[in-house]
C-alpha cells in the first residue's frame, strides 16, 4: 500500500477552496483513490457537494449535544459520500463567540484517537477556513499531519496577498518539520493574463502553478444540485480539468519551503502585470480642494 | 487579644470574648445576612430529597469537584524522572497552584517552572516564551531533561510544542541533543489522571519511537511498572519490595519516591532518584509493561502495545487481596520467578487481620469518592472486608469505569446496594449523605466539609470522613503510607476498623449514660 498523503488546502475566503477541493477529491475517488475530507471551517460546508446535504453535522455540534467529545464515536461524525469519500466536518461556534481554532484542534485530535486515519486511505484533504489566522487553523499542518499544502488563488490582488501570507505561515512550520508548499491552484476569475501572473507568483514563491482551472458555469450548475461536476456531468470538459488537477497532484513531486515576498516585491509584481497602479506620492493626504489648487 | 508572649492561632483566639464580639458585630452591621431562621430553613431544604433531585439536574455547574486538571497530573509524572525539570508552557498562576497543591500534600518542595505567558503571548503565540524559557531553564537548574506540558491558554490558541521545541533547537536556544519530551495537556479535557497518562506517553514516545529497530521484547529480562497518578509513596516501596523478594528486575517508568521524600540533612535536593533516560530507552526490551492503574492509562497502553509490541497484562489495580494476588501471580507467570514464602506469609497475616476485624466491619455502610482506579480497587477491597459500599462517586469516571465497577459489584452479595455516580461532584455526594446516610465516607480532605454539614443537621446525621486518597492536606504524613499490595490492605483495614472503633467510643463516652459499651477490649 502506498503511504497516506495528507494535504491541506488554504486560500482567501470565497476563492472557491471548498468547491475546488470537492471536485478534486471526486476526481481522485473516480480514479479509484480512497480519500477523506476534513472540513476545518465553522461554516461546515466543505463536504456538501460530496454528501448532497446542506451542511454535515459537525464534530463540535455533536460534542456540544453529547456533553463532551469523549462521548462521541467515530461513526457519529463520519459520513460516506460520492465514490466512498469519507467526510468529516470539525464545525465550531456561531460567529462572534467562542474559539473556532480550538474546535479544529479538538476535532482533529478526536479523529486521531478514534483511528479515522486508517491504513486503507490514500489521501486526506483538509479544507481550511480563509487564512491561517491562529494556531488552531495551523493544526492541519502540524508534525505528522498534512505534509503538502496547496493554495487556491486567482489573479485578483487580494487573493495573491492572501496566498503570500499563507506562504509566510508555512515557512514557520516548514523550518521545524516536514510540511511543504506543493503548489498554487489557480481558480480562474478571468482577469487579464491570469495564468502568467500566477505562474510568476509561483516562481517567486519557489513553487509551481500546479493547474489552471478555467471558469465555467458547469461548476455552478452542479453546485445548485449540491453535486460536483464530476458526478453531475462527468462528460463535461470542466470535469476533465479537475481530473487533470487530480492527476497532477497524484504525480506531484515538487515540495518546497516557500520564499514569501515582501509587500513591496508583491506590489511590484502586481504593477508589472498592470493590476495595480504605481503610487503617486505627491497626492497622498491631499484633499480635492488642495489638488485643484 | 493577641499578645506577643502567648500568640494563639485562630482557634482558640477567636473564642475570646473580644473576638466573639467583633465577629458578631461584623455579621450584624456589615454582612447583610438573612435572618437566622431563614438560613436554617434553607440549610434544611438542601438536605432533602427534593433538593437532591434538583441538584442532580445540574448541567452547567460543578460544585466542589473531585478531580484536578491535566497539567497537575503531567507535573507529577515528570518529577518521577532522573534530573528532569518539569516545565509548563502557560500561565504562572496555574503552575503556582500545582506547586501549592503538592506542597500541601507531600510537605515537600515541588520544583517546577512556568514560562509565564501574558497577554502578548496569547495574541502572538507562545513561541518566544518557549525559546527564552528553555534557554534560561536549561542553564539555571542543572537538569538533564526538560519535560514540557501546557495549560489552557496555550491550548486555546493552539500552540504547537513540537514545532516550538524544534525551532528552539534549530535556532540555538538549547543544544540539539538536549532532550525535551512534551505533551499537550489541555485542562478542559479529562482530569489530572489524563494529564499523567499524556505526559507518560509523551516521554516514552520521545525516547523510544525512533529507536525501535534494535528493540527486542524480553531481551533485558526486566518488567516495566507504570504507576499512573500515584501519591502514596509507600506504594512505590511495596511494589519494589515484592519484586525484589521475587528476584524480579524492574524499571519504574516515573518514580518520584525519592524526590517527594527527601531528608532534612542540610542539603537541598532539587532532584533525587527517578527513572533515567537509559532506563526509558531500554524499557521496550522488557518482558512486558504492568499498568498499576489501567483505567487511567489508556494512551500509555496504546503506545506500549502498538510501538513496543508488549502484551500488557489485563489486570486491575493491585489493591486488596484479590487485586494483589492477580498482580503477583501475573508477575510470576511472566518472569518464571515463584512467589516467595515471605510474601505468602504476609498475605496470610492480612487474612488473619481481616478475620480479627471482621465483626466490626461487616455490614458497615461506606460511601467513597476518588479517581477511577482508586475507587475500583477500594470498592473491591471493601467487598472483601464485608463492608457495604453505598454511594461511589468518580468525577473523572468514564463509561469504562462504570462498566468495570458494575461487573465487580454484581459478583458480590454485599455489592448489590451500591450506586455508581460517574461525573458527579462532592455537592452531589453531600446530598446523598443526607438522604441515604452511610456510616462513613472515604475520600480526600475535601470530604471534611460534608462531615461538617451533616453534623450541622444534628449528631445523628454526621458522616465521619476516613481520609484515603488525594489530596490530604489536613493530616500529616498519610501520603507516606501504603494502599497497594497486602501491606497496603493492612493499612487500609487498620484505618477503617479504627475509625469504626473511634466512632463507637465517641458515642459511648458519657459517664453513667452511654458508657455501657465503653469497653477496654474490642
Amino acid at each position: 500500500m502506498a503511504k497516506l498523503r495528507q494535504c491541506a488546502i488554504y486560500g482567501k475566503g470565497g476563492i472557491g477552496k471548498s468547491t475546488t477541493t470537492q471536485n478534486l477529491v471526486a476526481a481522485l475517488a473516480e480514479a479509484g483513490k480512497k480519500v477523506m475530507i476534513v472540513g476545518c471551517d465553522p461554516k461546515a460546508d466543505s463536504t456538501r457537494l460530496i454528501l448532497h446535504s446542506k451542511a454535515q453535522t459537525s464534530v463540535m455540534q455533536l460534542a456540544a449535544e453529547a456533553g463532551s467529545v469523549e462521548d462521541l464515536e467515530l461513526e457519529d461524525v463520519m459520513n460516506i459520500g460520492f465514490g466512498g469519500i469519507k467526510c468529516v466536518e470539525s464545525g465550531g461556534p456561531e460567529p462572534g463567540v467562542g474559539c473556532a481554532g480550538r474546535g479544529v484542534i479538538t476535532a482533529i485530535n478526536f479523529l486521531e484517537e478514534e483511528g479515522a486515519y486508517d491504513e486503507a486511505l490514500d489521501f486526506v484533504f483538509y479544507d481550511v477556513l480563509g487564512d491561517v489566522v491562529c494556531g488552531g487553523f495551523a493544526m492541519p499542518i502540524r508534525e505528522n499531519k498534512a505534509q503538502e499544502i496547496y493554495i487556491v488563488c486567482s489573479g485578483e490582488m487580494m487573493a495573491m496577498y492572501a496566498a503570500n501570507n499563507i506562504a509566510k505561515g508555512i515557512v514557520k512550520y516548514a523550518n521545524s518539520g516536514g510540511v511543504r508548499l506543493a503548489g498554487l491552484i489557480c481558480n480562474s476569475r478571468k482577469t487579464d493574463r491570469e495564468d502568467e501572473l500566477i505562474e510568476a507568483l509561483a516562481a517567486r514563491l519557489g513553487t509551481q502553478m500546479i493547474h489552471f482551472v478555467p471558469r465555467d458555469n458547469a461548476v455552478q450548475h452542479a453546485e445548485i444540485r449540491r453535486m460536483t461536476v464530476i458526478e453531475y456531468d462527468p462528460k463535461h470538459k470542466q470535469a476533465d480539468e479537475y481530473r487533470a488537477l487530480a492527476r497532477k497532484i497524484v504525480d506531484n513531486k515538487k515540495f518546497v519551503i516557500p520564499t514569501p515576498l515582501e509587500m513591496e516585491q508583491l506590489e511590484e509584481l502586481l504593477m508589472e502585470f498592470g493590476i495595480m497602479d504605481a503610487e503617486d506620492e505627491s497626492i497622498v493626504g491631499k484633499t480635492a480642494a488642495e489638488l485643484a489648487a | 487579644m493577641q499578645t506577643a508572649d502567648t500568640i494563639k492561632p485562630c482557634y482558640p483566639l477567636f473564642r475570646d470574648d473580644t473576638y466573639k464580639k467583633v465577629i458578631a458585630d461584623k455579621r450584624e452591621n456589615w454582612e447583610e445576612m438573612h435572618p437566622k431562621d431563614k438560613v436554617a430553613e434553607t440549610f434544611n431544604w438542601t438536605t432533602t430529597l427534593e433538593y437532591q433531585d434538583l441538584n442532580f439536574k445540574r448541567e452547567a455547574l460543578t460544585v466542589n469537584p473531585a478531580k484536578a486538571c491535566q497539567p497537575l497530573g503531567s507535573a507529577l509524572c515528570g518529577v518521577g524522572f532522573h534530573k528532569a525539570l518539569v516545565y509548563i508552557h502557560g500561565s504562572q498562576g496555574c503552575v503556582a497552584y500545582f506547586r501549592t497543591y503538592f506542597n500541601r500534600h507531600f510537605k515537600e518542595p515541588f520544583a517546577i517552572i512556568a514560562d509565564s505567558m501574558t497577554e502578548d503571548a496569547a495574541v502572538f503565540g507562545g513561541q518566544k516564551n518557549v525559546h527564552e524559557g528553555l534557554a534560561n531553564a536549561s542553564k539555571l537548574y542543572g537538569a538533564e531533561m526538560i519535560v514540557m506540558s501546557t495549560t489552557c491558554i496555550a491550548e486555546v490558541i493552539g500552540d504547537d510544542l513540537n514545532a516550538f521545541i524544534n525551532n528552539a533547537k534549530n535556532e540555538g536556544y538549547i543544544p540539539k541533543e538536549f532532550p525535551v519530551p512534551f505533551a499537550h495537556t489541555p485542562s478542559f479535557v479529562g482530569s489530572h489522571v489524563t494529564g499523567w497518562d499524556n505526559m507518560e506517553e509523551g516521554i516514552l514516545r520521545y525516547f523510544t519511537l525512533n529507536h525501535m529497530e534494535n528493540a527486542q521484547v524480553g531481551w533485558n529480562g526486566k518488567i516495566n511498572i507504570v504507576p499512573g497518578f500515584e501519591t502514596y509513596l509507600g506504594n512505590f516501596r511495596v511494589i519494589k519490595r515484592y519484586l525484589k523478594e521475587m528476584g524480579v528486575d524492574y524499571t519504574y517508568l516515573s518514580d518520584p519516591e525519592e524526590v517527594l521524600d527527601t531528608p532534612a540533612d542540610g542539603e537541598f535536593r532539587m532532584y533525587a532518584g527517578g527513572t533515567t533516560i537509559g532506563e526509558i530507552k531500554d524499557a521496550p526490551n522488557a518482558h512486558t509493561t504492568f499498568l498499576l492503574q489501567p483505567l487511567g492509562l489508556e494512551k500509555t497502553k496504546k503506545y506500549v502495545e502498538g510501538t513496543w509490541n508488549h502484551e500488557v497484562p489485563k489486570l486491575d489495580i493491585p489493591m486488596g487481596v484479590d487485586g494483589t494476588d492477580e498482580f503477583l501471580m501475573k508477575v510470576s507467570e511472566i518472569t518464571g520467578k515463584p512467589i516467595p514464602e515471605a510474601i505468602t506469609k504476609e498475605r496470610g497475616r492480612l487474612i488473619d487481620m481481616m478475620t480479627d476485624s471482621h465483626a466490626w466491619l461487616h455490614g458497615k455502610k461506606m460511601a467513597l469518592y476518588g479517581d477511577p482506579d482508586f475507587t475500583l480497587g477500594m470498592t473491591k477491597f471493601l467487598l472483601e472486608l464485608g463492608v457495604e459500599p453505598t454511594h461511589i462517586v468518580c468525577h473523572n469516571g468514564s463509561k469504562r469505569w462504570e462498566k468495570a465497577m458494575k461487573k465487580m459489584l454484581e459478583s458480590a452479595p454485599n455489592g448489590t446496594s451500591a450506586k455508581l455516580y460517574p461525573g458527579a461532584d462532592l455537592w452531589h455526594l453531600r446530598s446523598l449523605c443526607f438522604t441515604d446516610k452511610p456510616d462513613f465516607l472515604i475520600g480526600n480532605s475535601y470530604g471534611k466539609f460534608i462531615q461538617r454539614d451533616t453534623l450541622h443537621k444534628g449528631e445523628d446525621f454526621e458522616v465521619p470522613l476516613i481520609r484515603l486518597g488525594f489530596p490530604i492536606f489536613d493530616r500529616h504524613h498519610l501520603h507516606r503510607n501504603t494502599t497497594l499490595g497486602y501491606e497496603g490492605a493492612m493499612y487500609i483495614l487498620t484505618t477503617l476498623v479504627n475509625a469504626v472503633l473511634e466512632r463507637l467510643d465517641d458515642k459511648t463516652r458519657l459517664m453513667g449514660q452511654t458508657d455501657y459499651n465503653y469497653d477496654l477490649v474490642r
